[in-house]
């Protein structure tokens, strides 16, 4: 009794830890965004509080501004403009540069932004500025902001960056625009750095992200915990596993027998390397993910880009080493009626790419959707305590949602091995599928008669 | 709008997929009563098959959340 009693004062404090790294939020949040933001990648890694570790960021601008490289501390947490970018939320942001956007000077030095002043949600001086007929309006407007700026500086927690609902009028899609002020003047952001088609930005985020800081760490673990098992296993030949060794035993030899081997074939041990490497390398992310604080946290196999380019290794891997039966089932498959053979080329070409990608919408989609639900429950707090509000209501949220948290943690640390299996499980199966030889035994055999 | 409706594509997207992962579990249940030897085999399988349905369910959660 006594020790189930010391277990439950330890699942409350661990519960309690994303509880208190929310509380440094005074003004009501939306508790929407702060989930997007918690399972997005950053240029700074929260450690407590309002401490932040900097991280370095490497930006290229396209338009001539060429290569930046600084700590993110520079910032100051979104309070400076550095060589024309603005951290927002930890995310990396440029401003828009050119015709109607933001002046040379600051597109170069460190500059000082404006807090944003109360009451701007719904402001309309944006647009107004944006047609720029009514200018007579904006000035106005300045003045208003200049002398809410002052005042805004004294009692702390200000932001720097405000959000505007624009309806596109050629897609009547909405879309939301960033804004910071310097001077007194509103200048447009442009979206955070992505890789997708028509989302492209004029500058690149290569930078150190807290998404890659902590990919590192799980690697030197990854280092660590392999060359120790490799090194166990040259020293005490023939002996029994000891110690690291006689835990990671099990493990690799369960990927050997009942994924490897019976996925690819006769020819898995060419491949062993690179299946155990995807399955530790995923699995490791997958539980330092699961870490709600400092080092953990950082959710690396729950960003498309980290899953992206594990699915092209496994991509590239299996079609380099396709055999001539592979491509001849692909492009034009024995024992199908000629007039079939285009179409079914065509699904099967179509195929090739289908597989990594459902590969790594799989990955991305669990472990991103194991993150929000987790958030999600630790916000029915937040929620039900009305923003701190209530204490009654925090307390009556915290009782009910802590056996949902801890729950959903047991979950999935179930789904970080499932996902790191069923990863390397078919990257297994389709290097099986570009391998295998004598496809049609009977046929085989007929010809091996002769 | 287009959010309420994409909520309510995701959820016909995990109805699908929950009625397939739960005919595959079933199915693999009796298999496993009829012959528990081939546990080992019926399991792999089992996880195999849940993880394709289960991308077909992705595809469509990921396109609720782009729109």
């Amino acid at each position: 009794m006594k020790r189930f009693v010391t277990f439950l004062a330890f699942v409350a404090v661990l519960a309690a830890i994303p509880y208190t790294a929310f509380a440094e939020e005074k003004e009501k949040p939306n508790y929407n965004d702060m989930v997007i933001h918690h399972i997005g990648n950053a240029n700074e890694f929260h450690l407590w509080g309002d401490t932040h570790m900097p991280l370095p960021c490497m930006l290229y601008a396209k338009d001539g501004g060429g290569w930046s490289v600084f700590m993110s501390n520079k910032f100051h947490h979104g309070a400076n403009i550095v060589d024309g970018y603005v951290l927002d939320h930890g995310v990396v942001r440029r401003l828009k540069f050119g015709e109607g956007g933001a002046p040379a000077e600051l597109m170069e030095g460190e500059h000082h932004l404006d807090p944003v002043p109360h009451g701007d949600h719904h402001d309309i001086d944006a647009k107004e500025e944006k047609h720029d007929d009514h200018s007579d309006h904006d000035d106005h407007g300045e003045e208003k902001h200049d002398t809410e700026h002052a005042e805004e500086g004294d009692h702390g927690e200000a932001h720097y960056v405000v959000y505007e609902t624009v309806v596109d009028e050629e897609t009547k899609k909405e879309k939301e625009i960033g804004y910071v002020y310097y001077h007194g003047k509103k200048y447009e952001i442009e979206n955070a750095s992505v890789l997708l088609p028509g989302k492209i930005t004029s500058f690149y985020d290569l930078s150190l992200s807290k998404n890659v800081f902590s990919m590192l760490i799980s690697l030197v673990l990854l280092f660590f915990v392999f060359t120790r098992v490799a090194g166990a296993y040259k020293k005490r030949q023939g002996q029994a596993p000891k110690g690291m060794q006689s835990f990671f035993e099990p493990i690799i030899i369960f990927i050997r027998d009942e994924v490897a081997k019976p996925a690819i074939g006769p020819k898995y041990e060419k491949f062993m390397p690179f299946i155990l490497a995807l399955f530790f390398f995923i699995l490791f992310n997958n539980l330092i993910g699961l870490i709600p604080f400092f080092p953990g946290s950082a959710n690396v196999t729950g960003n498309v880009g980290a899953t992206l380019a594990l699915a092209l290794f496994t991509f590239i891997i299996t079609q380099i080493n396709g055999t001539k039966d592979y491509w001849g089932h692909i492009f034009w498959m024995p024992g199908v009626p000629l007039a079939i053979k285009p179409v079914l080329a065509l699904i099967e070409f179509i195929g090739l790419f289908t597989k990594p990608f459902t590969l790594l919408i799989r990955l991305f989609a669990n472990i991103t959707g194991g993150h929000i639900i987790i958030l999600s429950l630790v916000g029915l707090i937040w929620v039900m305590g009305n923003y701190g509000a209530s204490t009654g209501g925090t307390i009556g949220g915290f009782v009910i949602a802590l056996p949902f948290i801890f729950a959903m943690n047991f979950l999935e640390l179930f789904v970080a091995f499932l996902q790191a299996f069923i990863f390397a499980l078919l990257s297994a199966l389709y290097i099986g599928q570009a391998v295998e030889e004598h496809h049609h035994d009977e046929h085989h055999e007929a010809a091996h008669a002769h | 709008m287009t959010g309420t409706v994409a909520a309510i594509g995701a959820g016909l997207a995990v109805i699908g997929a929950g009625i397939g992962i739960g005919q595959i579990g079933g199915k693999a249940m009796e298999a496993i009563a009829r012959q528990p030897e081939a546990v080992g085999d019926i399991r792999t399988n089992m996880i195999i098959a849940a993880a394709l349905v289960e991308g077909a369910a992705l595809f469509a959660i990921v396109v609720a959340l782009i729109a």
